[in-house]
């Protein structure tokens, strides 16, 4: 199994580790040829949506990813990556993204790093999960067809919808894979 | 700061990694660094080439300055504070930004002190020419380092210098035996658990960014090629011909810092960069402040 992380900016190292100890191989997507490859499942990480989103379109990489996603191509976006997949961004909504994952989503939503927090929540099917939430994002609402996965203090901060997953929370700062399980058994 | 308070300021220096912090002076400049795919953003009043040529103390930047800055953009704000000057890293956590730059680029206010930054809830960063001062700021309480190469000169030697120094230094500290690393602690001036951890993991425990008289695409590649996990860029931006431009490709450059032919096109009709002081013509060296 072939998993391609957006190497473009922010915490993809971590999330490449992570793939890699559960035992499936992976490859960073810097540019518009790395695009064109067979990969089985696609990790936004976190970083700055801002950066990764101008990234994805400057570097000709935006349109062949959205089509992948749009067409069932598993993918967890974790945090920024969440904010890409986001239908609508409700303090900044003129850079919608990807747009695949029907929800609205709030920027920077604990506000600056002095609300940068960590926690532990149950996350459906699977249980107590450690969680990590820098500068985080949550989710303000839904539409129909999309599971929530875990909320923390009344807040969404966990969605699947089909083949994709969201979270506000990065599960690749934690020891705890289970999260990355769930995505691969998607792909 | 608690155990967990520090765990944080580490990992939001991890989310910045691949990334370009941009020196601004204004809302407008912070909107085009913002515009241009910088990651975050670093307000001050003078960027250093300014700082150096009006020469003089060089302070804190207006906390209204700094607001101004924060309500301009969504990517986090830093901002510089003097070394040891506690009381301006106070006023910093009070306006709450994001990350506080304890640097030399402004006039020290203690030339022995550095801050005692364990007692901040924020994050700071800091910049350092070795490993021993990389791990000193550390042991202070930095959840971030920078190399410190030399502001406001354009001149990317300095630079290279620190980062090469900081990668012997690391090699070195890998290739010991474990008993030759209490020797190297005391070489060193740092506890042992800091050097014990560059031993076993291979690098520093927090985030290292590149920093000083990085002015263009190749500049910036070149020191993630060396090693770098992200790159400031200060005054070469808005003291070029064509800062958004110049922005845009030394963000892509960071990027895609092994793809010569990317960066080949990305270098080209940059406009007038930074006009650039060499290292024999500096007057005022500001790397050898807070060691």
């Amino acid at each position: 199994m072939k998993i391609a992380v957006l190497a473009v900016q922010g915490a993809f190292a971590e999330h490449i580790a992570r793939i890699r100890a559960l035992g499936a191989d992976c490859v960073e997507l810097r540019q518009r040829a790395d695009v064109e490859q067979h990969f089985d499942g696609l990790i936004l990480p976190g970083g700055e949506s801002t950066v990764q989103g101008k990234m994805l379109r400057d570097l000709h990489m935006f349109g062949p990813l959205r089509d992948k996603i749009a067409q069932g191509l598993p993918v967890l976006g974790t945090c920024a990556g969440l904010i890409l997949l986001a239908e609508q961004i409700s303090n900044d909504e003129r850079r919608a993204y990807f747009r695949t994952l029907p929800v609205r989503v709030c920027r920077n939503a604990y506000g600056r790093q002095l609300g940068s927090f960590h926690t532990v929540e149950t996350v459906a099917g699977i249980g107590s999960v450690p969680m990590t939430f820098i500068r985080a994002p949550y989710i303000e609402s839904t539409r129909p067809g999309v599971e929530i996965l875990a909320s923390v203090d009344d807040k969404i901060v966990a969605v699947r919808y089909g083949n994709q997953i969201g979270t506000a929370f990065h599960p690749e700062l934690d020891a705890d894979d289970r999260m990355h399980g769930m995505f691969l058994d998607l792909c | 700061m608690s155990e967990e308070r520090y765990t944080l300021n580490k990992q939001l220096a991890q989310m910045l990694k691949g990334g370009v912090i941009m020196d601004v002076t204004t809302p407008q400049q912070a909107k085009i660094a913002e515009e241009a795919g910088a990651c975050a953003v670093m307000a001050l009043e003078r960027i250093p080439a300014d700082i150096r040529a009006a020469g003089g103390v060089s302070r804190m930047s207006d906390p209204k300055m700094i607001k101004g800055i924060q309500e301009a953009v969504s990517i986090p704000v830093m901002a510089k504070c003097r070394i040891g000057h506690f009381v301006e890293a106070q006023i910093l956590e009070a306006i709450e930004i994001d990350y506080i730059d304890e640097s030399e680029v402004l006039s020290p206010a203690d030339d022995i002190h550095h801050i005692n930054k364990r007692q901040f809830k924020v994050p700071f960063v800091c910049g350092a020419k070795d490993l021993g001062e990389a791990l000193r700021r550390i042991n202070e309480g930095a959840s971030m380092i920078r190399t410190k190469g030399e502001p406001g000169t354009g001149d990317v030697v300095q630079a290279v210098r620190h980062m090469r120094k900081m990668n012997s230094g690391i090699s070195k500290v890998i290739s010991m035996r474990e008993d030759e690393l209490f020797e190297e602690a005391k070489q060193l001036a740092v506890p042992y658990e800091l050097v014990a951890y560059v031993h076993e993991n291979g690098r520093l425990p927090v985030v290292n960014f590149a920093a000083g008289g990085v002015a263009t695409p190749a500049d910036a590649a070149l020191m993630m090629q060396l090693g770098a996990e992200g790159v400031f860029v200060g005054s070469g931006i808005f003291k070029s011909g064509n800062p958004q431009k110049r922005a845009e490709a030394i963000v892509q450059a960071v990027t895609n810092y092994q793809d010569s032919r990317l960066i080949a096109e990305l270098s080209e009709d940059l406009g007038e960069a930074m006009v650039g002081i060499n290292e024999q013509e500096i007057e005022l060296l500001m790397a050898e402040r807070g060691k």
